[in-house]
């Protein structure tokens, strides 16, 4: 009757054992899930399978937001019967995650509604699945019509397949395929033994997030290895960090501008986008920060020229990105293409487990440096922005204060990191791992959570590697928030949440 | 009316004005010098260490179409290995993007090698299709960047286009992913001769980091003539410049 049914741990904190996680039986692991996420204060962070020893152990991995803590734990299911009743119809949050768990493992989930491919990995369970003959969903009428759109789309952007059902310009039913960017990645973060390598793999899960991804792998290793880091270099990775958020709010007003042909706004916000990028390459020689964020220590240490040069380009760009924000969010012409378009209801937000900005902009605080906070964040509270629309005008709006809110981060940081010593060492490559244990790390990336996890074996080797990009949760979220809208309205919706094809398909 | 005209003031001009000189900031990673006086001991030792393999075991030589610009390399060995900022760097013979200890000339495209036509059809006018193919959004971000306001490839003519069929030419980035291969091949179909092939970044030119890995297929590449390598992680919007002016025979 004692036997635990789940472990506590906290983002970072030491990897507890293997075998301290308890393995229920899938009754009271059902019962578990559902008990925990009735409450809209939790979400499931990752829910995947590990094969070992001929059978498959599902962890759960469940976040309690209103607590700094996560519940963790598994359920064992022998190879010879793959065949479990699908938790999706009474909690949708896990849809994504019993799809993949189909795809990888070939576990049928009885009851699920909607179990269909995931990525197309290589190494997928059925390779009888081909991207060619993935099952969309249609509507025989006569009225209506299909629009396909990709997987190579008109702009320079990654790879997808859109299937819309239209009632003449009306958007009735969105379909994405996803599988066009699957590189392997989870593989060969195991199959590379060897750190540097694997560094160099997280800055390319996405490069658009490369500071995000590298920081939630550095820390997984560093959690797993038992090295602390210094104050100052964790302030230092916080302010990389908001500099990649600020770049990609500002990029994404411009591309905003540019889908509702406000031209101003686009050019003005590029050029400014331009100059915060240049700024990270002034600190550490690339404009996306790949090679700034190593376990252990870092390359590129923040020097008071870089710092100098740093509060020079944010005090001209937050004051100029201040100045046209304000002009933009006050066109009626602007305002006409933004306001009530593609909304996701808090509602939605919530049973799709949406995670980051998207669940922010449906007024669910969901934001990891807050809830679960890592690195400096520890030490000093961020303000979350909170929209409650949900529409096109709240992402946008988000963006906004947000990229407001990170020059105003920074510099706070930065005033801090003056008082610190700075002792901060040389990356680490040649660490030891803990045996047979379970980590994770979670970084709030300017897409949301991103979430990284490693199983080690007997011998301090990465037995397994889990990798969560945000987007994973919040592709349906687009899918449900052009329901019912002009199909002329896509492009914007689409910006507006600007998700991951690569960090989707890993 | 008022509120527009001080966003312009605040903008100013933010054009290159040479997209052949424009400076970029001393730790910008491009071309690499490794010095002539390089030992065995220390080419074991820096090739032990490169995540791609792009340094040469016995001759010490880097091989830009592998490297991801991490630069360990030189932070081990400072004195022997440094990453200059010369973002020129792209070139249409694959050859000539490995660079031998002690050798400093910039990196350049072998005009005998271009082919006649390209100069001759493209020169004031190209078009091109991006297709990503496994690539991971950064060399599409960096290529997107060569059309806005400060680099603004479209003064020589050169623009991405929305559909194959209105392009002269496609530039790949991403190591070709095994589930890209066919739409990339399509694309490349679909795109009326003559053409040419760009290929944009590290993961492109040889797979980068995901060379090897069972989920990428890079038969096109085998297949098909490539008319111009940029190497880079990702690629600056420079460097992709400069190679296509080249390639086009545009001086300035």
């Amino acid at each position: 009757m004692d036997q635990k049914l789940y472990i506590e741990i906290k983002n970072n904190s030491l990897p507890p054992d293997l075998n301290e996680i308890p393995v229920l039986k899938y009754e009271v692991f059902y019962d578990q899930v559902l008990a925990f996420l009735k409450d809209e204060g939790k979400h499931c962070v990752a829910y995947y399978g590990v094969e070992s020893a001929g059978n498959l152990k599902l962890y759960c991995c469940i976040a309690d937001d209103n607590n700094n803590i996560m519940v963790l734990f598994a359920h064992e299911l022998n190879k010879n019967h793959l065949v479990l009743k699908s938790l999706t119809p009474v909690c949708p949050q896990l849809h994504i995650f019993e799809r993949e768990i189909h795809e990888n493992f070939g576990v049928e989930f009885e009851g699920h509604p909607w179990l269909k491919p995931v990525r197309y990995p290589h190494n997928r369970k059925d390779r009888s699945e081909i991207m060619d003959n993935y099952p969309f969903y249609n509507i025989e009428s006569e009225e209506l019509h299909e629009v396909g759109v990709g997987p190579v789309h008109a702009g320079i952007i990654e790879p997808g397949h859109f299937r819309f059902i239209c009632n003449g310009e009306k958007v009735l039913h969105l379909e994405i395929q996803f599988g066009y960017q699957h590189r392997g990645i989870e593989k060969l973060l195991i199959e590379k033994n060897d750190a540097l390598q694997r560094c160099v793999l997280s800055e390319s899960i996405a490069g658009d997030t490369s500071v995000g991804h590298a920081l939630a792998h550095s820390q997984l290793m560093e959690s797993l290895a038992g090295i602390q880091v210094s104050e100052a270099l964790q302030i230092e990775r916080c302010i990389a960090l908001e500099m990649e958020r600020l770049a990609i709010h500002i990029g994404d007003t411009a591309a905003l501008c540019g889908d509702v042909a406000y031209q101003l706004g686009q050019v003005v916000c590029e050029a400014l986008r331009t100059t915060i990028i240049n700024t990270t390459q002034f600190w550490c020689g690339n404009r996306f920060g790949k090679g700034l964020v190593r376990p252990g220590g870092s390359n590129y240490p923040l020097s008071n020229e870089v710092v100098n040069e740093m509060l020079i380009v944010l005090y001209d760009t937050g004051r100029r990105y201040s100045e046209v924000t304000d002009l933009i969010y006050s066109l009626p012409s602007v305002l006409g293409r933004f306001d009530d378009i593609g909304i996701l209801t808090r509602q939605q937000a919530l049973s799709l487990g949406a995670v980051g900005m998207t669940a922010r902009t449906c007024g669910i605080l969901r934001d990891i440096r807050k809830t679960h906070p890592f690195q400096y964040y520890k030490n000093y509270p961020v303000r979350p922005v909170i929209h409650e629309t949900g529409d096109v005008l709240a992402r946008g709006m988000e963006r906004n204060l947000e990229a407001r809110e990170s020059v105003k981060i920074i510099h706070e940081l930065i005033e801090i990191w003056r008082q610190k010593i700075k002792d901060i060492k040389k990356p680490v490559y040649d660490y030891k791992l803990k045996l047979n244990s379970f980590a994770i790390s979670m970084v709030e990336g300017w897409r949301g959570e991103i979430c990284h996890i490693a199983i080690t074996d007997n011998n301090g080797n990465i037995a397994h590697y889990k990798v969560k990009d945000p987007s994973m949760h919040n592709w349906m979220a687009l899918a449900l928030a052009v329901r019912n809208q002009e199909i002329s309205d896509f492009p914007v919706c689409n910006k507006s949440f600007n998700l991951s094809y690569c960090g989707n398909d890993l | 009316m008022f509120k527009e005209i001080k966003v312009l003031k605040s903008h100013g001009s933010q054009y290159v004005k040479n997209l052949r000189t424009q400076p970029v900031s001393a730790l910008f990673r491009g071309r690499p010098v490794i010095s002539g006086d390089i030992t065995k001991d220390e080419i074991k030792t820096i090739s032990a260490v490169c995540p791609v393999m792009a340094i040469d075991g016995k001759s010490g030589s880097i091989d830009m179409g592998r490297c991801v610009f991490c630069k360990e390399c030189s932070f081990l060995l400072p004195e022997k290995i440094r990453f200059t900022n010369d973002y020129r760097i792209s070139s249409n013979v694959r050859e000539a993007l490995i660079i031998k200890p002690g050798s400093e000339t910039p990196v350049r495209l072998d005009e005998n090698r271009v082919r006649k036509e390209i100069r001759k059809l493209f020169k004031s006018a190209l078009k091109l299709r991006q297709v990503s193919a496994g690539g991971d959004n950064s060399c599409e971000m960096e290529l997107a960047a060569t059309g806005n306001v400060n680099f603004d490839l479209g003064r020589y003519g050169i623009e991405f286009v929305a559909s194959p069929r209105h392009a002269d030419g496609i530039v790949i980035t991403g190591p070709i992913s095994k589930n890209m291969a066919e739409p990339l091949q399509i694309t490349y179909d679909a795109t009326p001769s003559p053409k040419i092939i760009i290929l944009a970044g590290t993961d492109a030119i040889s797979g980068g980091i995901f060379e090897g890995s069972p989920a990428i297929d890079r038969r096109f590449i085998e297949q098909n003539h490539i008319d111009l390598y940029v190497p880079g992680n990702p690629v600056h919007p420079l460097t992709f410049i400069n190679g296509v002016m080249d390639l086009l025979g545009i001086k300035s």
